[in-house]
């Protein structure tokens, strides 16, 4: 924003511009990873023997909701929102615990790939309704969880079923060393896999645009509905990934979503995403679900009431966006 | 002269498209020759934005065949427009805020050599590609806008008001090249409201009125004339006003106060300089081309925005409003075009009409209903509203919702009233009765400021009017020398004196039958009065409220 008042600069570009640029760009995750440093240090203060185990046990905690703020995250870059994300989750987790129930190992897989297929396809339903009846991103989507959360409870109507040992042994346990926990890195490796390449593509660029500019877009030439219905496709895909996630954690079957929707809310605004669309990224929200986890854990070593956990999120949430908009508003008057 | 239809590079002929009861379009037709800057005009609601969404496939019209190269064209986007050959450059960019202009390249696939080209004819050359958009100055916007189309190298090009914001020295460059895009086999369609590039730069301007192309002219010296003739079309016979001013010539004596005194107003590149008075008595009207800066210039003396230079004045003493409250507290009341912007539509007639007295932030306690309904009934009798669906205000007719707006104001005695074309959308009956309701406030010695986009009604309703022109006044009109013919050239900045010997626009005329593409003396079809076309251009989606009783 202060480059508005200078002219635009010149063509040369060396590599000292390009990390200049690159940190300028990214400023609100950065400022979130000193954030995340400063608050790992408090912990080890507070529990000097905090290690291995306790990363191994946060990034267990934290993976479905990573997987739920990417999900969120996509949908808010596009100009929308999805409060079917939590019971999309609750859905693709009973179906994957209740056919797992029958299969082994190499029948499991194909199941894990067919409830994949199912987020996207629920997940496109929603983005489909929005662009078709034109009726608010925020109206769809919370009468869509109703409709995903009764089906995960046709589909199970109590805690049950199952889940393959290859899926639960991907979840638990760590890679190389014992300070790398095995679904950290599947859950980098997911969304590296799928949105790193796509951030690069012209679907990802269309992403940004509608959610940037609709108008502007579309008479740019880009098909606003289309794309529309893409990104809740693609929340949907993630919203799967993060239910095998809940499935491999906790060996069952849950047909009640858990408060994964406006956490996920929570982290995407934490994460520099803005609820305005065009702006913002995936590893925000990431970084922002682990210093929410990281919160949780402390006052838990704190011997704190577990409820006031929830009031310092809140506050956290309240405190870190208002500082975020007031240095913003401080640089667009520089 | 004849050009065979294959050889045009767009031809669209017979488009029409109405909203609702509201026809847009009745018949346009434009053909393109290869080659040509060609003008397409029409004043204020002639429906040519409509016709500019159609042809860039925003809008799909209801009847007629758009051509391109002489295949038959069926855009039903600015991206399927785009590839038959069709680009277009808005007066504001198209470009998206939240990308790096590379970014904002590639999504329309533009080649970034070419780009940089246009850029350096355009005189921008330097020009980091990784800068995030919204971090540009919003004029060198325009600019890559522009040389983003060009780099395209469409078979058309349509620059809609594109030149209208942009400072001089940009707009020399972007005239410069758009000019030297004559002769070639590539078209341009360009969009303007000022006279002076149209004559610089077009080879022929297609004329629009009230939906149907009306002319089409060769541009030359004096041709200015002949288009705003055109624009014009019959001008309507006016019924006399029965008053002879002598009463507002009392109120601005000598040592008169005015009652509201605008000096030297501005606010960012869209008012520059703006001043006049309006005395106790007075109907003041302001005539401007969309986008001139009334916009501006009522939502500063509403309290809606502060202005950036320049004072107001109310009874001699300078006034800051903070908030439009601040504005009603000092005896400025605002009446705007769009209902909705002023009416809570879900609820009552008596509701809306008490509400500004009840809203008063120091006003606690209960409301005193008897003396609110004595208040309301009072209204609804003097300005003859038809209150029988007045549980909800949206159920009323455009007209009668109008009525609302003005009886919440009047009805405790009305200092100075901004009224910002109050009349667009609605029945003529309903017109009538709103011009001598501000007759008859101004007789009682309200100050009304009155802003319209249809001309006939300054001489209809108003004392005096200002001219405003790229946000400065550029004349000053008497009340009964502002027939239409007047105000139009002024709107368009074409003379410093108002007055237009006869025989010239007589002349105009005659010459007209010499163009032989130029049906210019087609009468309007008796049936279609003028009001049934309201000033649809400025919003389209939304005019149509009328029908909703």
């Amino acid at each position: 924003m202060s480059a508005a008042a200078q002219p635009v600069s010149t063509g040369s570009s060396d590599a000292m511009d390009g990390v200049q640029r690159a940190v300028r760009h990214n400023l609100w995750t950065i400022g979130l990873l000193i954030f995340l440093a400063v608050l790992l240090v408090f912990t080890k203060l507070i529990q000097p023997n905090y290690g291995p185990t306790g990363i191994q046990g946060l990034a267990v905690s934290a993976a479905a909701l990573a997987l739920a703020a990417v999900a969120q995250a996509i949908v808010v870059i596009s100009g929308g929102i999805d409060l079917s994300i939590g019971a999309m989750m609750a859905f693709t987790n009973v179906v994957a615990a209740q056919a797992m129930r029958y299969t082994d190992d190499t029948t499991g897989i194909a199941v894990a790939i067919g409830v994949l297929l199912l987020g996207l396809l629920i997940g496109a339903i929603n983005g489909a309704l929005i662009v078709a009846t034109r009726v608010a991103d925020i109206i769809v989507t919370l009468a869509m969880s109703f409709v995903w959360a009764g089906c995960a409870l046709l589909v199970l109507n109590v805690p049950g079923g199952q889940a393959d040992k290859w899926l639960t042994q991907l979840a638990s346990g760590s890679l190389l060393t014992e300070w790398l926990p095995k679904p950290a890195v599947l859950v980098l490796l997911i969304i590296g896999l799928i949105w790193i390449p796509l951030r690069r593509s012209r679907l990802g660029l269309s992403l940004y645009a509608i959610g940037s500019d609709r108008l502007a877009a579309f008479r740019s030439g880009v098909s606003v509905g289309r794309t529309k219905i893409i990104s809740y496709a693609l929340a949907g895909l993630f919203s799967a990934i993060g239910g095998l996630a809940i499935t491999a954690n906790t060996g069952i079957g849950t047909p009640l979503p858990g408060g994964y929707t406006l956490t996920s809310v929570a982290a995407v605004v934490l994460g520099g995403v803005s609820l305005a669309g065009g702006r913002g990224g995936v590893f925000g929200p990431l970084v922002a679900v682990i210093i929410l986890a990281l919160i949780r854990t402390d006052m838990t070593f704190l011997n704190l009431n577990s409820n006031l956990a929830t009031v310092t999120q809140g506050v956290i949430l309240i405190v870190v966006v208002m500082l975020g908009s007031l240095a913003a508003l401080r640089r667009s008057r520089a | 002269m004849t050009v065979s239809t294959a050889e045009l590079v767009l031809d669209a002929t017979g488009i029409s498209k109405a909203y609702g009861a509201v026809v847009a379009l009745r018949d346009a037709s434009l053909s393109v020759r290869p080659g040509e800057v060609h003008a397409l005009m029409g004043a204020n609601g002639a429906g040519k934005s409509t016709f500019v969404k159609i042809l860039t496939g925003a809008v799909r019209p209801d009847s007629g065949r758009i051509a391109l190269r002489g295949r038959e064209s069926s855009a039903h986007s600015p991206r399927e427009a785009r590839r038959l050959g069709l680009v277009s450059v808005y007066q504001e960019p198209s470009l998206l805020p939240d990308l790096d202009l590379r970014s904002n390249l590639r999504l329309t696939d533009t080649p970034v050599e070419a780009f940089r080209h246009w850029m350096g004819e355009l005189g921008h050359p330097q020009l980091d590609l990784s800068t995030i958009t919204r971090e540009v100055p919003l004029a060198s916007l325009r600019i890559v806008d522009l040389a983003r189309a060009l780099a395209i190298e469409p078979d058309v090009l349509l620059l809609d008001e594109m030149t209208a914001a942009l400072p001089a020295d940009l707009t020399e460059h972007v005239l410069d090249v758009i000019g030297r895009q004559r002769g070639g086999d590539k078209s341009v369609i360009f969009i303007s409201h000022r006279m002076i590039e149209i004559a610089a730069i077009c080879d022929r301007a297609t004329v629009l009125r009230e939906g149907v192309t009306v002319g089409v002219v060769d541009v030359a010296p004096r041709s200015e004339e002949r288009i705003v003739e055109l624009m014009l079309g019959k001008v309507d016979e006016l019924p006399e006003r029965t008053d002879d001013g002598a009463r507002v010539a009392a109120a601005r004596g000598a040592d008169a106060t005015p009652r509201l005194a605008v000096n030297g107003l501005g606010s960012g590149t869209a008012l520059e300089d703006v001043s006049f008075t309006v005395y106790p008595g007075e109907v003041l009207g302001v005539v401007a081309l969309e986008g001139q800066g009334q916009d501006e210039l009522f939502d500063i003396l509403a309290g809606a925005i502060r202005p950036s230079r320049g004072e107001v004045q109310v009874d001699g003493s300078a006034v800051t409003f903070r908030h439009p409250a601040d504005a009603i507290r000092a005896g400025l009341v605002y009446i705007a075009a769009d209902r909705a912007e002023a009416l809570l539509m879900q609820r009552s007639v008596r509701e809306n009409i008490s509400l500004p007295t009840v809203a008063g932030m120091r006003r606690w306690g209960l409301i005193n209903l008897g003396r609110e309904s004595g208040k309301v009934r009072k209204a609804v009798d003097t300005l003859q509203i038809d209150a029988r669906a007045g549980a909800e205000v949206r159920r009323l007719s455009g007209g009668n919702q109008q009525k609302v707006t003005i009886a919440r104001w009047v009805t405790d005695g009305v200092h100075t009233m901004l009224c910002f074309d109050p009349t667009r959308g609605i029945d003529i009956r309903t017109k009538n009765q709103i011009y001598v309701l501000l007759r008859e406030l101004a007789e009682a010695g309200a100050a009304i400021l009155l802003y319209t986009s249809e001309l006939k009604e300054i001489q209809l309703v108003c004392d005096r009017a200002v001219v405003i022109f790229g946000g400065r006044v550029v004349s000053e009109i008497e009340g009964r020398d502002a027939d239409e013919p007047t105000l139009l050239r002024a709107a368009y900045n074409l003379r410093a004196d108002a007055e237009l010997p006869e025989e010239t626009v007589a002349e105009a005329v005659t010459e007209t039958p010499t163009e032989p593409e130029a049906p210019a003396e087609t009468p309007l079809p008796e049936t279609t009065p003028v009001e049934s076309v309201p000033a649809q251009s400025a919003s389209p989606e939304t005019a149509p409220t009328e029908d909703d009783t």
